[in-house]
């Protein structure tokens, strides 16, 4: 008998929720909320949550009913605990707690940057790899030793896709500002020097941010862009390759949204490359925040007896993922 | 002798010198790859030196080319595999007179402290600077905490020993160790 578990994520600005089992998605149904202007306002991408977060779960029992799948036979239901923005987090845990009780199966709440890692090496062959997890809000490099996903770097200030969004937005760039910035570069004609920040196992953005908006006086957009990219994603590079090194691990795997830029995966390539180590990435609906990354690592909860429990389904905005105790590896 | 490829140099051993160069990152556009590279290797010698007239051990430079160092061979055991109580609170204490003496190491693991005769060596300053702010040595510290909890069992009493050797030598440790603190909580959602 295959389990079957439901997971929500919304700690940000995508509501998405899925179905999946040991083998596959079942079914995903998702809900973009997109500013008008600007970045994420908080509020609004929890106001747009609630708006939809039931149609959202309706259609995909509708979904999963079509496909002979009775609502009532799934074995647990799994939410994003953090983490995220807390009234986005907020209003995902009411919704799940709603669904655990009608349904009447158990809950769990699950680390979302765990997810990221768990889909990746579901859906790629990566079987311990060195994580690169880029996003928006988070830059860590991540491995696992015994019994913990360790955090063996990370930004020291802003996350990646926050630095790149912020600097697209004062350069006029509509959000988000990553994939426009990754358009820009491909245009370059020289590169400009930035800050290149690595502190031991950490590396900062925010020096190189503002450095970058500064330039843009002075530099073409095409130029800053390309240099912006060189820069940031180098310092994240070297600190993977320094995580490799020092686990003695020979295989990296990419995680987060910012893992769509092509950039970042031929520096990724290379690096593992002179160093005889494998790379790998997974589809790309599986990079971005998506549904079916929570309901996964809400099956491998569930399969090894972490269930959480609506009384310690409470969320916390700044859950680290070296807080997990690790119970499926 | 080939010692090891770490993350960035080769280092060679030849009798009692250590050859450590920094190798070429084809990741990196080239004129980034270049000016890193240099700026460590030189930054490195520097330091190294300033450090040891803070009376803390560390390799004596015999020669200082583009990508390239040569040293004195440091013939002791990594902290790595000897690192306990004892032994932390002495590279407490050491790291206080740095810190003291306005130096930030950038990379303090276990893997860059030599024990030998006794004496904890630093080495590895490619990535060190000056910097007298509690923010700059507030990382320091986080840097070496994060090694003890991500390759070390007994990780609460290392950080508690190290903390009073800490304390000894630098007036500003309780900061620093406050610090420390706020760094693990950033880089996440406020
Ligand atoms: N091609 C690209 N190049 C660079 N950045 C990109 C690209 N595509 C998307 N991004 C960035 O990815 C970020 C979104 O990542 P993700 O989908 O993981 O969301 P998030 O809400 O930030 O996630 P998390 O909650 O995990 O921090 C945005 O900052 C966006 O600019
Ligand atoms: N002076 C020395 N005496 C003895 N051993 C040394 C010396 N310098 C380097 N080593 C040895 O070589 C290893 C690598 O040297 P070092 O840490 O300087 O290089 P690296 O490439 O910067 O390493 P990392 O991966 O830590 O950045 C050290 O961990 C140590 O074992
Ligand atoms: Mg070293
Ligand atoms: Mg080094």
């Amino acid at each position: 008998m295959k389990t079957r578990i439901l997971g929500i994520e919304g700690t940000a600005w995508n509501l998405s929720a899925a179905v999946v089992d040991e083998d596959d998605v079942i079914s995903e149904v998702t809900e973009t909320y997109q500013p008008d202007t600007g970045g994420i306002h908080p509020r609004e991408a929890s106001q747009h949550h609630a708006k939809y977060a039931s149609t959202v779960i309706q259609k995909l029992l509708e979904n999963i009913k079509s496909k002979g799948i009775d609502p009532k036979t799934l074995d647990a239901v799994a939410f994003s605990q953090g983490p995220g923005l807390g009234p986005c987090l907020r209003t995902v845990a009411t919704a799940s707690r709603m669904l655990s009780l009608t349904l009447d199966i158990p809950i769990i709440g699950v680390n979302h940057c765990i997810a990221h890692i768990e889909v990746g090496k579901w859906k790629t062959p990566a079987k311990d790899p060195v994580v690169l997890y880029v996003s928006g809000a988070n830059s860590q490099v991540l491995a696992y030793r015994k019994g913990k996903y360790r955090v063996f770097g990370e930004t020291l200030d802003v996350g990646i896709g926050n630095a790149l969004d912020k600097f697209a937005r004062s350069a006029g760039l509509n959000h988000p500002g990553g994939p426009r910035i990754e358009k820009h570069a491909k245009n370059f004609e020289k590169y400009v020097p930035l800050p290149y920040v690595v502190k031991g196992m950490d590396f900062s953005f925010s020096g190189l941010t503002t450095a970058a908006k500064d330039a843009l006086e002075n530099e073409t957009m095409e130029d800053v862009c390309y240099s912006f990219q060189e820069t940031a994603f180098a310092m994240m590079v070297e600190v993977t390759e320094r995580a490799l090194a020092h686990t003695g691990k020979n295989e990296v795997l990419l995680a987060g949204g910012v893992g769509a830029n092509m950039r970042l995966r031929e520096m990724l390539d290379i690096m593992c490359n002179d160093r005889g180590a494998s790379f790998y990435v997974p589809e790309k609906r599986f990079m971005g925040d998506n549904g079916a990354m929570i309901a996964y690592l809400g099956l491998l909860m569930y399969r090894s007896g972490s269930i959480t429990g609506l009384k310690d389904s409470h969320v916390d905005p700044n859950f680290r993922p070296d807080s997990v105790e690790v119970t499926w590896i | 002798m080939y010692l090891t490829q770490g993350a960035e140099a080769i280092v060679k051993q030849e009798e009692d010198i250590i050859i450590k160069e920094r190798i070429q990152k084809r990741y990196r556009i080239k004129v980034l790859d270049d000016k890193i590279r240099k700026e460590r290797t030189r930054a490195e010698a520097r330091l190294i030196s300033e450090t040891r007239r803070l009376g803390i051990p560390t390799p004596i430079i015999y020669d200082i080319q583009n990508f390239k160092i040569e040293m004195e061979y440091i013939d002791g055991e990594p902290l790595k595999n000897v690192i306990n109580p004892e032994l932390s609170k002495r590279t407490g204490e050491l790291t206080g007179l740095l810190h003291s003496g306005g130096i930030i190491h950038g990379d303090l693991t276990t893997s860059n402290l030599i024990l030998k005769d006794g004496r904890i060596y630093f080495i590895d300053f490619g990535l060190a600077f000056i910097d007298r702010t509690i923010e700059a040595q507030g990382v320091d510290v986080h840097v070496l905490f994060q090694t003890f909890e991500s390759t070390h069992e007994d990780h609460e009493k290392l950080i508690n020993a190290f903390y009073d050797g800490y304390k000894q030598k630098y007036i500003h440790a309780d900061k620093v160790l406050k610090r420390v603190k706020d760094i693990e909580k950033r880089g996440r959602y406020a």
